[in-house]
């Protein structure tokens, strides 16, 4: 209780659908994690620093326009420059099967599609931060 | 001097980001963090903004911010939301208006969950001004969850305190309502384009002329029906809270805004009145921590099923809870030696 895990939740790029960011957001914090939620249309250095502002330690990403190939790499990336290699990262939205693999091995540690149950989530990020509360 | 501690002190924001962790997860190290940059506080102007949810808060903040950023200002501002009760999970919104000021290396934006008590934020809060301000930030912004007590308690953290308010939320009651208008240094009424606003702004007016004393004065005199006294201090020094009108999204009234919060500090600079304000707080402050600090003190010699037991012979009305501490204190605490 006394060390929430911090999550920060952001969707890059231009789509416009957040209800399944704000899905997350609330089953994360109905599982007793504090959310820092940044809206909409999130370049990748604005993730990252906010990701540093706010001393998260996971980041989770919504994205459902297909351009995810494109825009996890620089998050990764502007992630590590800004010396948050620590930080996990999580991926949400409509991931083709095939592409699970490749973004895995770009240092996303989960990758979540339609259908995925919150809880499933939740399990995730806590098994990520192992002793830490929340 | 620790590494972090002289990384905060150098302005490195992720220094500060973990400080602020440290903080407010009370950790051992933040202790010795906060004793260590204690000597470099109090170069910061700390901005309360309070205010009901839905009056604009987080826009105003914004726009505020970037007010001080056009005059060179550097802005670290401190977001508090809620923690649900019952899971003690939150959901910190507050970055989501504050969109515009990303990318801007002048500014840094913490949220914080209110998470367990009052005192703990209350405390929380203090130090992680402390740590923005040994940062270098000129100015400060702390915008508080919007309901109850940590209103209070931000402006006990503040030395400027704005209260925000906003047209067609119910004002003319809200703001009879005791607490809240006592604590503004300025009052906001924000999203003035909208309909009812001059009602908001003459409600305010009204309040502040019924409840503010040094207001009081000024009406007497005005009205010129009775002579002032001869003690009646001199309207220089008097704080009247000025009422501004602003629309925070396109940034109408906010250059006024920052000219009254420039305005207060400098009344504050003189004749010693910010001495004075922070020995009040300081008093406020430290009462709060050694009551947390004996309290915790107490309970760890207590063991927990006495606890219980006590708790349950309350419940079962066999032992009244004046009784009952009375009954751990003499227990438990060192008495004070006879005649002490």
């Amino acid at each position: 209780m006394s060390e929430p895990i911090r999550v920060l939740i952001a969707k890059p790029g231009l789509d416009g659908h957040d209800r399944g960011a704000k899905v997350i957001a609330r089953a994360l914090r109905d599982a007793g994690m504090e959310v820092i939620y940044t809206g909409l249309r999130q370049t990748p250095e604005m993730i990252a620093e906010a990701a540093l502002q706010e001393d998260v330690d996971v980041v989770g990403l919504s994205i459902l326009s297909g351009a995810h190939m494109a825009l996890v790499p620089r998050i990764r990336e502007a992630l590590n420059t800004s010396d948050l290699s620590d930080v996990a990262l999580l991926v949400g939205g409509i991931i083709p099967d095939e592409d699970i693999a490749v973004l895995k091995a770009m240092g996303v540690s989960g990758v979540f599609g339609p259908g995925t149950s919150t809880e499933d989530i939740v399990l995730h990020i806590r098994s990520l931060m192992g002793a830490k509360a929340g | 001097m620790n590494d972090l501690l002289s990384a905060i002190l150098a302005g490195d924001r992720r220094a500060l980001a973990r400080g602020l962790t440290q903080v407010e997860n009370d950790s051992p190290q933040a202790a010795a963090l906060l004793d260590g940059l204690f000597p470099y506080t109090g170069r910061a102007w700390v901005i309360g903004m309070t205010g009901a949810p839905g009056t604009g808060k987080s826009s105003l903040v914004t726009a505020l911010a970037k007010a001080y950023r056009a005059q060179g200002q550097t802005v670290a501002i401190l977001a508090v939301d809620p923690t649900s009760p019952f899971t003690g999970g939150a959901i910190l919104g507050d970055r989501i208006r504050m969109r515009d000021l990303s990318g801007d290396k002048g500014v840094f934006i913490r949220s914080m969950a209110t998470r367990g008590s009052l005192g703990g934020l209350a405390r929380a809060t203090r130090d992680a001004i402390r740590l923005m301000d040994a940062a270098g930030f000129d100015r400060i912004l702390v915008e508080t969850v919007g309901a109850g007590q940590s209103e209070v308690d931000i402006a006990r953290a503040a030395y400027t305190t704005l209260v925000i308010e906003a047209p067609g939320l119910g004002d003319d009651v809200q703001a009879i309502k005791a607490g809240i208008l006592e604590i503004a240094d300025v009052l906001v009424v924000n999203k003035a384009d909208r309909p009812g606003a001059d009602n908001t702004v003459r409600a305010l007016r009204t309040m502040l002329e019924i409840g503010h004393p040094a207001s009081r004065q000024a009406m007497i005199r005005h009205h010129g029906q009775m002579v002032a006294a001869p003690e009646t201090p001199d309207e220089t020094n008097l704080w009247i809270p000025p009422v501004i009108r602003t629309v925070a999204i396109d940034g109408q009234g906010v250059d006024e805004l920052l000219e009254a919060v420039e305005n207060h500090r400098t009344h504050l600079a003189l004749e010693g009145r910010r001495t004075a304000l922070e020995r009040q707080q300081t008093e406020i402050e430290v009462y709060e921590r050694l009551r947390e600090a004996l309290i915790q003190r107490l309970l760890a010699e207590v063991p927990a099923d006495v606890i219980e037991a006590i708790l349950a012979r309350i419940v079962a009305r066999t032992l009244n809870p004046q009784a009952a501490v009375k009954a751990l204190l003499d227990q438990y605490s060192q008495k004070p030696k006879q005649g002490a």
